[in-house]
């Protein structure tokens, strides 16, 4: 063939690749730059945030840097309410995340898993308060709540925050449903398993990190949320609200104790449940002949 | 047999039912009792009464259709920042990210692990008259010297893009580490430039991920109250600002749901547009297929 073909001119040392190569590298770094900037803008907030928990302060806005100290450190739940405060946020986040991940994950399995007359509308039905801005979910169930004369406390808030948190599981839930290979429950049915005990030995282990992963979203949601509850506390404060009321009177480093604390426990479980989502891949990328 | 197949057929809705009536009681009946009082006329000293008052509509719209036009013009503006702030991380990170890609991805999203108002009280102190950033800035003179940041529309705008940006970037992540990596090699097979290839395979493929993510950071923005009480003045005042405080502060109740109704109608009609012309796939999650 290449006998044949002599006269065939050579391919020439094009430079063109060399100058694509140059620009694509550029690029690469310019991306790399942007992103890393991007990557500054996000954090920034959160090491003013940390390092403030370590202000002396003098003002009674903590604004301004004034020196380094331990006190608030050593005493988080030092300033009247917070820890009072603090308390009932974890109390309404850990009922309302169990409540809200038990309703969503049966959802989220119906809609996964069976093809029914109805499934679209009751997609719709479950995104519709994911559209809703907050101010309307809040002060719609404030509606209620006054027409009907409950008096707004612990309960109102508790049955305002599973509300806002369900369609946040279902869907997230859902989307790591997806794939869920159906055989296997066959197989452990033929091999004469009860309904029950094939949910409790092959469907919940299969389903359990979409559900840790529903579970996880809820708990931050519901710890975090200030405008629906805002709308039907009543009296019942909780962290987010307690931090509401007193921007407008004196912030204390406290504060700021409390939000680096939960930061750090919010982190730690997100990294937890990457590394172990990890691990559960790799599992799930192995072959029988790998054992 | 036949009773087994509509045993069968029930099951999903078992599995359904608690869920649907939770959301019904306090999701949709909610909605009703906000649709009654806002066609109410009277204070709170004296009881309300359904008049079918349907000017409280229009008078709502009237009187605060300045705090409309800037809720949307604020969201919108936002929405279009996080979208050009998020675009190029998420990209970086999925395809640039090797085995650093979850590590990256939880530093993304680890400042919304901060309780929200603590993050926009951090903006405070951040763009603060008195705070190095603005002493920069004054110096270098990017702004004026008696120039500030903090209290104007710009710091408004910035926190709320801030605050809701990993609306944006997540499911734009989600959507741009799907993409199967031979498709981009098959572009660049096919001697498609770099452009090319972003142009018409990327961009595509991410698509569900901007629409979703436009969307989930749209709807939080323009009903956004927190960014503009504590980064902003009374020139600043968003539609949410006025719905609460017609609620928590003036009691009046009618003019506060009616607010919140037509709040509610403008975003749904603008997410169903945005759905239409983007395809619903990716919103409301038909990837359950």
């Amino acid at each position: 063939m290449e006998a044949a073909t002599p006269s065939m001119p050579r391919a020439q040392p094009d430079s063109r690749p060399r100058v694509a190569r140059l620009g694509r590298r550029a690029l690469d770094l310019a991306l790399k730059g942007y992103a890393g900037l991007a990557l500054l803008y996000l954090l920034v907030p959160i090491v003013v945030i940390i390092a403030f928990s370590f202000n002396d302060t003098e003002s009674r806005y903590n604004f301004v840097w004034d020196g380094f100290t331990l006190d608030y450190w050593k005493d988080p739940f030092g300033f009247q309410g917070l820890g009072e405060a603090m308390q009932h946020s974890l109390v309404i986040a850990g009922l309302s995340t169990i409540a809200a991940t038990v309703l969503g994950t049966m959802m989220a399995l119906a809609l996964v898993r069976y093809q029914f007359r109805g499934r679209s509308p009751v997609n719709f039905f479950i995104f519709l308060p994911l559209a809703s801005p907050e101010v309307v979910l809040g002060a719609s169930l404030l509606s209620l709540f006054l027409s009907v004369g409950v008096a707004l406390g612990f309960t109102t808030v508790l049955i305002a925050h599973i509300m806002f948190n369900v369609s946040f599981v279902v869907v997230t839930v859902r989307s790591r449903l997806i794939g869920f290979d159906r055989n296997l429950e066959e197989a452990a049915q033929d091999l004469g398993a009860s309904g029950l005990q094939t949910f409790r030995l092959v469907t919940l282990p299969l389903i359990a990190p979409g559900v840790l992963a529903g579970a996880l979203l809820a708990f931050a949601l519901s710890i975090d949320d200030f405008v629906i509850t805002f709308f039907n506390n009543g009296s019942y404060s909780t962290f987010p609200l307690f931090v509401f009321t007193q921007a407008q009177r004196q912030i204390p480093p406290n504060i700021n104790v409390v939000a680096t604390m939960i930061f750090l426990v919010t982190l730690a479980a997100m990294a937890a449940t990457v590394l172990q989502q990890r691990r559960a891949e790799r599992m799930a990328e192995m072959r029988p002949d790998d054992l | 047999m036949a009773a087994l197949r509509a045993r069968k057929g029930l099951l999903p809705w078992a599995l359904l039912a608690p869920g649907l009536v939770f959301l019904g009681v306090f999701f949709l009946v909610p909605l009703y009792y906000m649709a009654e009082v806002s066609l109410k006329e009277g204070s709170l000293e004296e009881g309300y009464r359904l008049t079918w008052a349907f000017d409280n509509y229009t008078n709502a719209i009237s009187d605060f259709s300045e705090q409309f036009i800037r809720s949307f013009v604020y969201g919108g503006t936002a929405t279009a920042a996080a979208l050009l702030i998020a675009y190029p991380l998420a990209y970086a990170i999925a395809f640039q990210g090797g085995r650093w890609r979850n590590a990256l991805l939880l530093a993304v999203i680890a400042p919304f692990f901060t309780t929200y108002l603590i993050r926009t009280l951090s903006w405070q102190t951040i763009l603060d008259d008195a705070s190095p950033t603005v002493d920069f800035m004054r110096t270098v003179g990017l702004i004026a010297d008696d120039g500030r940041l903090l209290q104007t529309s710009g710091s408004v705008i910035a926190g709320i893009t801030y605050n809701f940006l990993p609306f944006m970037i997540l499911p734009l992540y989600a959507s741009l580490e799907r993409i199967d990596k031979r498709m981009l090699e098959a572009g660049y097979d096919l001697y498609a430039s770099r452009r090319e290839v972003f142009r018409r395979v990327t961009l595509p493929l991410s698509m569900p991920g901007v629409v979703a993510g436009s969307l989930l950071t749209f709807i939080p923005s323009v009903g956004d109250f927190i960014n503009a009480e504590f980064l902003g003045t009374s020139n600043q005042t968003m539609i949410g600002n006025v719905i609460q405080s017609r609620y928590l502060v003036v009691t009046d109740y009618p003019t506060a749901a009616a607010l919140s109704f037509i709040l509610m109608l403008i975003i749904l009609v603008l997410v169903l547009i945005w759905a239409r012309v983007a395809g619903t796939e990716a919103l409301m999650g038909a990837e359950a297929k």
